[in-house]
C-alpha cells in the first residue's frame, strides 16, 4: 500500500456537513443556559471543595429534562433517536462549563459500548441466544437514556481506543477476572466518574476469552475508593471486585466491539469537550485583555498579548472542524473514522491544554488563584490530554492508520 | 438540473473534438464556469457547494479547465471584486475573458512605501479635466509584488484620488490596462531565483472614468472585497487529504526507508495531523462561505496556511539529507533568472518549495497583519493606536 486510507466522508461532492444545525443550535441554546443558571464558576469551585463534586439536580436537569442522555439512542430503546452529532454539541457545553457530571463517561462512553453490545441490536429478539444479556442490555440502556441511572466503564481514564498491538482483542484488559461462579475478581484503577455511577461495565477476561459484564455499583463484593484527581471536575476511583456478582452483556468479539466502540466514541466526544473548555478559555481571557489597564492602556491593545490571542482563536477554529469530523464520522459509523477520531485527539488535546495555559497567564497573577476558574480550566484540560489516549499514542496510530510507518 | 447542463454542455462541445477555448467559453456561457455567480455571468446562482459536482463531472469527461495556477488573481480577486463593486456593463465585459483565461490579471496595490500599511499608499490618480465627472483619470506612482504582470492585460489598482482627506478616506480603485502606455513592468527576482513578481511603474496612465470600480473615494471598501477574497483563496482551497506539501513529504516517507528517523517520525506525524487539520478547517469555511461572503474566518486559513507550508517544506529538506544541500531540480538547471506564468506552491523541488514558504507569510497580507485582524475584528480587542488616522494623507510624514 503507498496511499493514505482516503477520507471516505467526505468523498460525496458537499463533503461532511461540518456545520451546526439549528436543532443542534437549539440543544445548545438550552443546554448553556441550564449551565449557566444551575452550574456558575462560584458554585463548581464550591462544590469542587467537598468530597462530592457532583450535584445531582445539575445532572438530572442535563440528563432527563433536557433529554441529553438518551441523545444518540433509538427511539426504540427509550432514547430520542438523535445522532452522535448532538451529543457532541453538549459534550462542548458540558466543557464549556466545567461542570461535574458524568456525560462524557455515562452518556457517551458507557451507552456507546451497550448501543454496540451485539445484544442491543437483537434487543426485540426475546428468543434469542443472547435472550439474557439482550434483555439486560436494552433494559439498562433504556434507563441509562431516561436519566434514571448511571453507569460509567470500568477502565482507567488514559486507555486509548486504538491500542499500539494487533489482532480482535489486542489490548483487552485483563485486570479483572471472571470466577467460576461467574463473579469477579480484580481490580481497575483511575475509572472517571465511578463515584457517582450507580452500574459499572466491566471488561473482564474470562477463560473462554474476553467478556462484558454489568456490576452494580454498590453491589457487595465492590469497592470505590476515591482518587485524589488532578481534575477536580472529574473524579477518579479504584475500583476492587472481590467475587462480585456480575451480568454478563456480552462475550468474545461481542465484548471487544463493545469496549472499541465505548473508547473510540468518548475519544471522538472528547474533542467536542476540549472544543468547549478551550472556547471558554479563549472568551475568558478576551473579556479580561479588554478590561485590564496596565501602563495606562487595556492590555489587550498589546500586541504581544493579541496575537497571541488570535493564534489561540485560529487553533479553536481548527479544532472546531477536527472535532465536528470526528463527530460526523461517529455519528454515521463512517470507515474513516478511526483517523477522524486519532487526529481529533491528536489535535484538540494540545489545543485546549494550550488555551488553558494561556488563560492562565493572561490573566497574571489573578489567574493564578484558587478562586479564579482559570485552573478549573487548566485540571480539566492537562487531564482530558490524558484521558482516551495522549495526542503522542493517538499520533502513533495516525502513523499506522495511513501508512506513514515508524523507523525500524 | 445541474447534471442535464453538463451533459448538455458535453453533448453540444465534445471535449475531445472541440477546441480548448470554445469548450471554456461554451462553458462559461452554460453558466458551469462558477455556479454560485449569477445567471449570465457564468453561473446558475447556485450554491458555491455544488461547483465540486460540475468540476469533477467535467475532469471525468476529459473537458480542458482553465489553468487556475496561471488565473488566480483573477477568479480568487478581481472576479469577487468586479461581481460585488463593479456595474452590468463592467461585469459583463471583463468576466468571461477572466474565467476564460484570455485575458490574465493582476494586482497593483503594495508600493514601495505601503505595504503593511497599505492605506498609506501614494500612487496619485486625477481627473484629466478636472469638475468633468466623466473625465479620465491620470495615473503615476510605483507599485511593487506584482504577480503576473508580465503576463497581464488588466490589473485591479488603488490609487490616492484625494490627498486632503485622511488616508483610509481617499482612495478610489480602478481597472488599469496593463497595455496601454505609461504601463511599464520590470522583472523584480525574489529568494527563489525567479521573477515570479514585478515593479510596476505608472506615468501618466490613462484609465477611463468608465474603469472605475465603485465610487470615488470608495476604494478602501471595495479594496476589502479583494483582500478578504484573496486570504481565502491562498488558504482555502479545496484540497483532497494530502493534497499539498505534507504529500509530497508523506510520499518520501513511504517510498525511502533510509530516510527515516524516529524522531523525524513523530514530526512527520504532528505536521501530517495539523495539515489535516487545517484541510477540514477549509472544508468548513467553505461550507460557511457557502451561506455568505469571506469573513475575517479566512485570514486564519492563511495564517495556519502560511505557517504549516514554512514547516513542512524546512522538514522536508531535513528529511532529505544530502539531497537537500542540492537547489538542482530546477528547469534551468541554475539559479538562473526564470519568468515563471504559473504558481503551485507545491510544485518544483524542495529548495524551491522551502524558500517560496518563504513569501507565504508575507504575500496577501503579512501574519502580524493577519493577527491584528483577527484580534481587532473578531475578537473586538482594541485597536492599535493609530496616530495617522484623522490627519489628511498630506499632512503624514511619507
Amino acid at each position: 500500500m503507498s496511499t493514505p486510507a482516503p477520507d471516505t466522508a467526505s468523498g460525496n461532492a458537499s463533503g461532511p456537513d461540518l456545520l451546526y444545525s439549528e436543532l443542534e443550535e437549539d440543544l445548545r441554546a438550552s443546554v448553556r443556559s441550564m449551565l449557566a443558571d444551575r452550574s456558575p464558576h462560584n458554585a463548581v469551585l464550591a462544590r469542587c471543595e467537598t468530597d462530592e463534586p457532583y450535584d445531582p439536580a445539575v445532572w438530572k436537569a442535563l440528563a432527563a429534562d433536557l433529554g441529553c442522555a438518551g441523545l444518540a439512542v433509538p427511539e426504540k430503546l427509550g432514547g430520542a433517536g438523535a445522532s452522535w452529532r448532538e451529543a457532541a454539541v453538549v459534550a462542548e457545553e458540558v466543557g464549556r462549563a466545567v461542570t461535574p457530571v458524568p456525560f462524557l463517561t455515562g452518556s457517551v462512553i458507557a451507552t456507546a459500548a451497550l448501543l454496540a453490545a451485539p445484544a442491543s441490536a437483537s434487543a426485540d429478539r426475546a428468543d434469542s441466544a443472547d435472550g439474557a444479556g439482550a434483555e439486560s442490555v436494552a433494559a439498562l440502556l433504556a434507563d441509562l437514556a431516561a436519566g434514571h441511572a448511571t453507569a460509567v466503564l470500568a477502565v482507567p481514564f488514559s486507555s486509548c481506543p486504538t491500542p499500539a498491538g494487533s489482532g480482535s482483542g489486542a489490548g483487552f484488559p485483563e485486570t479483572v477476572r471472571v470466577d467460576a461462579d461467574g463473579h469477579l475478581t480484580g481490580t481497575v484503577t483511575s475509572v472517571a466518574d465511578a463515584s457517582i455511577a450507580d452500574v459499572l461495565l466491566v471488561p473482564a477476561m474470562a477463560a473462554s476469552g474476553p467478556a462484558f459484564f454489568a456490576v452494580g455499583a454498590r453491589a457487595a463484593g465492590v469497592t470505590r475508593d476515591a482518587v485524589i484527581s488532578l481534575d477536580l471536575t472529574r473524579r477518579l476511583s479504584d475500583i476492587t471486585f472481590a467475587s462480585a456478582p456480575a451480568r454478563r452483556l456480552a462475550d468474545a468479539d461481542g465484548a471487544v466491539q463493545a469496549l472499541a466502540r465505548g473508547l473510540t466514541v468518548g475519544a471522538a466526544l472528547l474533542a467536542s469537550e476540549q472544543l468547549g473548555v478551550a472556547q471558554a478559555c479563549l472568551d475568558m481571557s478576551v473579556a479580561y485583555l479588554k478590561t485590564r489597564s496596565q501602563f495606562g492602556r487595556l492590555i489587550g491593545s498589546y500586541q504581544a498579548l493579541k496575537h497571541r490571542a488570535a493564534d489561540l482563536w485560529a487553533a479553536i477554529a481548527q479544532a472546531r472542524a477536527v472535532a465536528r469530523y470526528a463527530a460526523v464520522c461517529v455519528a454515521q459509523d463512517d470507515p474513516d473514522t478511526p483517523v477522524a477520531v486519532a487526529l481529533a485527539q491528536a489535535y484538540c488535546s494540545t489545543v485546549a491544554v494550550r488555551a488553558a495555559e494561556e488563560c492562565v497567564q493572561f490573566h497574571g497573577g489573578i489567574g493564578f488563584t484558587w478562586e479564579h476558574p482559570a485552573h478549573l480550566y487548566l485540571k480539566r484540560a492537562k487531564s482530558a490530554s490524558l484521558a482516551l489516549g495522549t495526542a503522542a499514542q493517538h499520533r502513533a496510530a495516525l502513523g499506522r492508520l495511513v501508512n506513514l510507518p515508524p523507523a525500524n | 438540473m445541474l447534471n442535464e447542463r453538463i451533459k448538455a454542455l458535453l453533448d453540444g462541445h465534445p471535449p475531445a473534438s472541440t477546441p480548448r477555448l470554445e469548450f471554456l467559453r461554451a462553458r462559461f456561457d452554460s453558466g458551469l464556469a462558477w455556479v454560485h455567480f449569477p445567471a449570465g455571468l457564468g453561473g446558475l446562482d447556485a450554491p458555491r457547494e455544488q461547483q465540486r459536482i460540475v468540476d469533477e463531472a467535467l475532469a471525468a469527461a476529459g473537458a480542458p479547465d482553465n489553468d487556475p495556477h496561471r488565473i488566480g488573481i483573477g477568479l480568487g480577486m478581481a472576479a469577487p471584486t468586479i461581481l460585488a463593486h463593479g456595474t452590468d456593463e463592467q461585469r459583463r465585459r471583463f468576466l468571461r475573458p477572466l474565467w476564460t483565461g484570455e485575458e490574465v490579471w493582476c494586482q497593483l496595490f503594495s508600493e514601495p512605501g505601503a505595504g503593511s500599511d497599505l492605506a498609506g499608499l501614494a500612487t496619485k490618480a486625477v481627473r484629466e479635466n478636472p469638475g468633468d465627472e466623466a473625465s479620465d483619470w491620470i495615473v503615476t506612482g510605483q507599485k511593487v509584488w506584482t504577480s503576473m504582470a508580465h503576463e497581464a492585460r488588466w490589473a485591479i489598482l488603488i490609487a490616492r484620488t484625494d490627498p486632503n482627506v485622511p488616508k483610509h478616506k481617499g482612495l478610489t480603485y480602478f481597472v488599469c490596462d496593463m497595455t496601454g502606455p505609461g504601463v511599464e513592468v520590470r522583472p523584480l527576482r525574489q529568494i527563489t531565483g525567479e521573477a515570479e513578481f514585478n515593479e510596476v511603474f505608472l506615468t501618466a496612465a490613462r484609465i477611463p472614468d468608465a474603469h472605475r470600480l465603485g465610487p470615488v473615494g470608495a476604494g478602501w471598501a471595495v479594496a476589502q472585497t479583494t483582500l478578504m477574497n484573496e486570504r481565502v483563496a491562498i488558504g482555502g482551497g479545496a484540497q483532497p487529504r494530502e493534497g499539498g506539501v505534507i504529500g509530497v513529504v508523506a510520499r518520501a516517507w513511504r517510498e525511502r526507508p533510509e530516510l527515516r528517523t524516529a524522531a523525524a517520525h513523530d514530526t512527520l506525524l504532528d505536521l501530517w495531523t495539523q495539515a489535516e487539520a487545517a484541510r477540514l478547517t477549509a472544508t468548513r469555511l467553505r461550507q460557511q462561505l457557502a451561506a455568505g461572503g469571506p469573513g475575517p474566518e479566512g485570514s486564519a486559513a492563511k495564517l495556519a496556511f502560511a505557517r504549516l507550508n514554512q514547516e513542512i517544506s524546512g522538514f522536508e529538506l531535513d528529511l532529505l539529507g544530502e539531497q537537500g544541500l542540492r537547489y538542482d531540480d530546477w528547469s534551468t538547471g541554475s539559479w538562473a533568472s526564470e519568468r515563471p506564468t504559473t504558481v503551485d506552491f507545491a510544485g518544483r523541488g524542495a529548495g524551491y518549495r522551502y524558500l517560496r514558504a518563504k513569501g507565504n507569510s508575507i504575500e496577501g497580507g503579512t501574519s502580524e497583519i493577519l493577527r491584528n485582524i483577527i484580534a481587532e475584528r473578531v475578537l473586538g480587542l482594541p485597536p492599535e493606536i493609530r496616530v495617522d488616522k484623522d490627519v489628511p494623507w498630506k499632512d503624514l510624514a511619507q
